[in-house]
């Protein structure tokens, strides 16, 4: 290939990573925001994934004018990954602007007294996304598949946390809305878990061209 | 959710590619010398019947050269001498006593530059079988649009078979010259790089010509071009500075080949 598809390539490659850097800021923003019950910073989260939107047509679009020129071997699995991992990371974009919502209608409403363990599935989400990233960065499929089982811890908190809020909902009815904001903040963090999954089986695709999607023991 | 019921032929989109049947053509610690220098060093591979092999590598790394050790083109240049052996077919075709003719019918080859005959485009494709022994017209003509149809070029030249093949196009005559080869029944048609001067149109005639005649006849070419071993190609061979450096499928060794070198030539890092 020619230095200009070499160029091309590391133009999407950058792109990628600041559209990864925008997609963990949403999800720190939103946690912080559901957390510390911040209004405007959850405002500010729901704004910016326009943004986050804009770099996946984007990196689609660069990335299709590379295939026009027929990659082969890793060039080629560097780019089918680009435009995978980038639509993972919008969808994580999405989930982080859920949060946001949930925090916004959350912090105009008085807390439920109700210890959630929501600051660790946050913790375990945001650094499964990190690591994902940064195994992408260093072509380390061994990192990418280590993080892989982790999905299950943050499945499995987000099972504790639903089954105490249905406990508090049945127990404090006067709850109930504030808790499905809750529940559904949650399941977005265990989605941003499963996303930061599929982007480091992608990276041991991209390392290893083997297709591990699938592959775990179905229930 | 309704039944999709698909055609009778209906051959999946994604098709897995052939799988290499039993070795046709055995390349055995094949070495090629021009007087002192080394072309090929000690080639060994198992082509399968049937199937279409590609042959890449940069120039100069002995592809064209193994690929005319097939029908023993080499032997009309002075000062070569080849090592090892290739049987097609079973076959050795160095053994003392081969008849090269017989060799070369059995072994058609197609060139980079179509090269017809200058002759009418009917001509062009009755001259190898008037030296094969074919002489009633009626035969003769049969053979001729059958081949002229399986070459993909019947409808465009049918109504001026008398013409000189030399007012065809470039895609044109090198379909003819496919025809030609085909004629007189190969078992194995060798190109080399028969699509290099060709536009877009005419290289992916010349590519669907070939996922064709696969059918009917084991198919080894040399490319330049990876897209197109990658699109009509089951196995690939890469070679480099005379050494076969791998050999597999072809969808391996575009998505994730073995060898380093293998790699920095279909990513474009040399050559």
């Amino acid at each position: 290939m020619d230095n200009l598809f070499e160029s091309g390539l590391e133009n999407l490659r950058q792109k990628l990573l600041v559209m990864a850097s925008r997609a963990e800021t949403a999800v720190n923003q939103s946690v912080e925001a559901l957390m510390q019950r911040d209004y405007d910073l959850a405002l500010q989260v729901k704004t910016d994934d326009d943004i986050i939107d804009r770099f996946e047509i984007e990196i689609d679009e660069m990335a299709i004018l590379l295939l026009t020129k027929a990659p082969l071997a890793s060039n080629l699995r560097l780019v089918t990954v680009a435009m995978k991992i980038s639509q993972n990371l919008e969808r994580i974009g999405d989930e982080a602007t859920k949060i946001a919502k949930r925090a916004r209608d959350l912090s105009q409403e008085p807390p439920i007294k109700l210890q959630l363990d929501l600051p660790r599935m946050a913790v375990l989400a945001l650094t499964m996304l990190k690591e994902a990233l940064d195994a992408f960065v260093n072509r380390d499929s061994l990192a990418a598949r280590v993080l892989i089982p982790r999905d299950k811890e943050v499945d499995a908190l987000n099972r504790q946390m639903h089954q105490a809020l249905a406990r508090h909902m049945m127990e404090y009815p006067d709850t109930i809305g504030r808790c499905l904001h809750w529940i559904v903040a949650a399941k977005s963090l265990e989605r941003i878990a499963d996303h930061a999954k599929n982007m480091a089986e992608e990276v041991v695709y991209l390392c290893e061209a083997q297709d591990i999607r699938h592959t775990a023991r179905k229930m | 959710m309704a039944d999709i019921v698909l055609p009778k032929n209906f051959v999946p989109a994604a098709a897995p590619a052939a799988e290499p049947g039993k070795p046709f053509i055995e390349i055995q610690d094949v070495s090629l010398y021009y007087g002192g220098a080394q072309a090929l060093k000690n080639i060994s591979l198992n082509l399968g019947e049937k199937v279409v092999t590609a042959f890449i590598g940069p120039s100069g790394c002995g592809k064209s050269t193994l690929l005319r050790c097939l029908n023993r083109m080499n032997d009309l240049i002075d000062n070569v001498r080849i090592d090892g052996s290739i049987k097609i077919g079973g076959h050795d075709i160095y053994a003392e006593g081969v008849d090269i003719i017989e060799l070369r019918k059995r072994v058609g080859m197609v060139f980079q530059k179509s090269n017809p005959f200058p002759k009418s485009i009917y001509e062009n494709v009755a001259y190898g079988l008037r030296l094969h022994g074919v002489s009633k017209k009626s035969e003769m003509d049969a053979i001729v649009e059958e081949s002229l149809q399986n070459a993909a070029i019947w409808d465009e030249v049918k109504d001026r078979l008398h013409s000189s093949a030399l007012g065809l196009s470039g895609g044109q005559q090198q379909r003819l010259c496919i025809a030609r080869a085909i004629a007189i029944k190969p078992e194995v048609i060798l190109m080399d790089e028969p699509a290099s001067a060709l536009d877009p149109i005419a290289t992916s005639r010349i590519e669907d010509l070939i996922l064709n005649l696969k059918k009917e006849f084991t198919i080894v070419i040399v490319t330049h071009n990876m897209q197109q071993a990658a699109r009509i190609s089951d196995q690939t061979a890469f070679f480099y500075i005379g050494e076969l450096v791998e050999f597999g499928p072809t969808s391996k060794i575009f998505t994730n080949p073995s060898q380093k070198r293998t790699e920095d030539y279909v990513t474009g890092r040399f050559g």
